[in-house]
């Protein structure tokens, strides 16, 4: 069974009151998730397919042709989750 | 003046290429890279000399020993301190404030007394002592930092009393490369009668350090910041100070004898002399091999070249910087104040974007909060994004930098 795990190597959760989660895709899937997102994803704005600014039902974050996501205004970790799940599996 | 380009060829991983750009490493403030020396003292230690130290009498011991103690003497003159018994290796500079806010505050702080840290301070030189202060009831008071990110010397003259007991500041700023002039804030501390904890994390790599000129009574640092690896660093105390105080941790290596009593059944105990007072259970003996060849790659530079590099590469990247229009820097724009660490955001963007985006080329900073929260909230900063040198960064590498930066205003 596929879990976000095959996809996400690592988040890391920033210090401070407003909260960012930086998702660090799995190095050696990186292009397969980028590619997965892109389709799912509505893109506003792309910049020389370095940062992809994207919206998935009403969060907006940016993604990096490097493997990384910015998530922000975000609930929690669990709601980072449940996008992550809508937007991977 | 040091040539980065010759030291450049003593660290493989700046070969290496990052999302195929050569890699352009800018976050010494968080650790520094290793030179191929001491790689080499790293390996040839585990395999020629590994043993456990003191107390063995076969050969591979006595020759782990003699260069385990050969490390701190090494470490002792690098700072100029007395010898080795005034050097205690530790994991580095959290466990050195760690050793000091236990071993010698958890005994001589009581209630109604003081303990003066700066805003400034890195997280580790805040949280030990607030930690204490809920179980001993002494108070925690805050030195002002200025505008510019300086200490406010006339503000911590105004706030020490016969209360304070110690005074806990950093020697250079983490967040802004600020130099502390620790030297004024050790004589201030002792006409009070209190005692100076400098963190030297981010001036000891950088800096020529003598100790007793600066007159502190504890100094605190990693090796890893140092081109030495990491889960070894050092705390310099004064002899005489170390030797009243009472041990950090207890164990084996730390105790010269633990007898047992048979009539009242407990067991009495005598430490072991300095620096093995503070050092229970087998130490990171390799990691002090590797910081001793640091320190011995360091010294053969000479840190005053240290000093001059990076401060000729912080005042033309500072410099550089004012052409993007986007971008605000914080903190002195006197490289000469500073050691060099740059912080700065780009308007309309967080600093992990920046970082993101500079990763991407294969350039290296840090993002966020630095471990010095207090300070940027402060400043009303969310974050900030931190460039940092050391003796291999080139001029060069700051135009690459500059270039990308130039991109990132156009997002």
């Amino acid at each position: 069974m596929v879990a976000i795990e095959d996809y996400v190597a690592r988040i890391e959760e920033t210090c401070g009151k407003e909260k960012d989660f930086i998702v660090i895709f799995k190095y050696d899937k990186k292009e397969q998730t980028v590619a997965k997102i892109l389709k799912k994803a509505k893109i506003e704005k792309s910049i020389s397919a370095i940062i992809f600014e994207l919206t998935f039902k009403n969060v907006s974050f940016r993604l990096y042709g490097t493997g990384k996501a910015i998530f922000r205004d975000l609930k929690d970790k669990s709601e980072l989750q449940n996008v992550l799940v809508d937007l991977l599996l | 003046m040091l040539d980065p380009y010759k030291i450049r060829e003593d660290f493989p991983i700046l070969k290496r290429k990052i999302n195929n750009h050569p890699l352009i490493y800018f976050d010494n403030a968080a650790t520094s890279q290793k030179p191929k020396q001491v790689i080499g003292a790293i390996k040839n230690f585990y395999e020629n000399h590994n043993a456990n130290i003191h107390r063995a009498v076969h050969t591979l011991s006595q020759e782990a020993s003699e260069l385990y103690e050969k490390a701190h003497e090494e470490v002792a003159n690098f700072i100029n301190a007395n010898g080795m018994e005034e050097i205690v290796f530790v994991r580095g500079t959290t466990e050195a404030i760690n050793l000091v806010a236990y071993a010698w505050g958890l005994r001589n702080l009581k209630k109604d007394d003081e303990v003066i840290v700066s805003l400034m301070e890195h997280h580790s030189n805040i949280v030990p002592w607030e930690i204490l202060s809920k179980i001993n009831g002494f108070n925690v008071k805050y030195a002002e930092v200025n505008g510019d990110g300086t200490l406010n010397y006339e503000a911590f003259a105004d706030m020490i009393s016969k209360k304070t007991k110690i005074v806990c500041v950093s020697h250079v700023s983490n967040f802004s490369g600020v130099i502390n002039d620790v030297k004024r804030v050790a004589r201030v501390a002792h006409e009070h009668g209190a005692l100076t904890l400098i963190d030297g994390a981010q001036s000891v790599p950088h800096l020529p350090i003598n100790v007793k000129d600066l007159d502190v009574d504890f100094l605190a640092f990693s090796g890893h910041k140092m081109l030495g690896p990491t889960g070894i660093g050092a705390l310099y105390g004064k002899r005489e100070i170390l030797e009243e105080m009472e041990p950090f941790q207890g164990g084996g290596e730390m105790i010269r004898e633990v007898s047992f009593n048979t009539i009242t059944r407990r067991c009495s105990i005598t430490w072991n002399d300095l620096p093995w007072k503070f050092e229970a259970g087998t130490p990171n003996v390799c990691g002090g091999v590797g910081l001793m060849e640091a320190v011995k790659y360091l010294k053969r530079i000479g840190m005053e070249n240290v000093k001059a590099h990076e401060c000729m590469l912080t005042e033309y990247a500072m410099q550089r910087m004012q052409e993007c229009q986007k971008v605000k820097i914080y903190g002195p724009k006197d490289a000469s104040v500073k050691c060099g660490i740059i912080p700065f955001n780009v308007e309309g963007l967080s600093s992990h974007d920046v970082a993101l985006f500079l990763d991407n080329y294969g350039i290296m900073i840090r993002s966020g909060f630095h471990c010095a929260q207090p300070l940027h909230e402060i400043f009303k900063l969310k974050s900030s994004a931190r460039v940092s040198f050391y003796i291999y960064n080139t001029r060069e590498e700051v135009d690459r930098f500059i270039e990308v930066l130039k991109e990132i205003e156009q997002v």
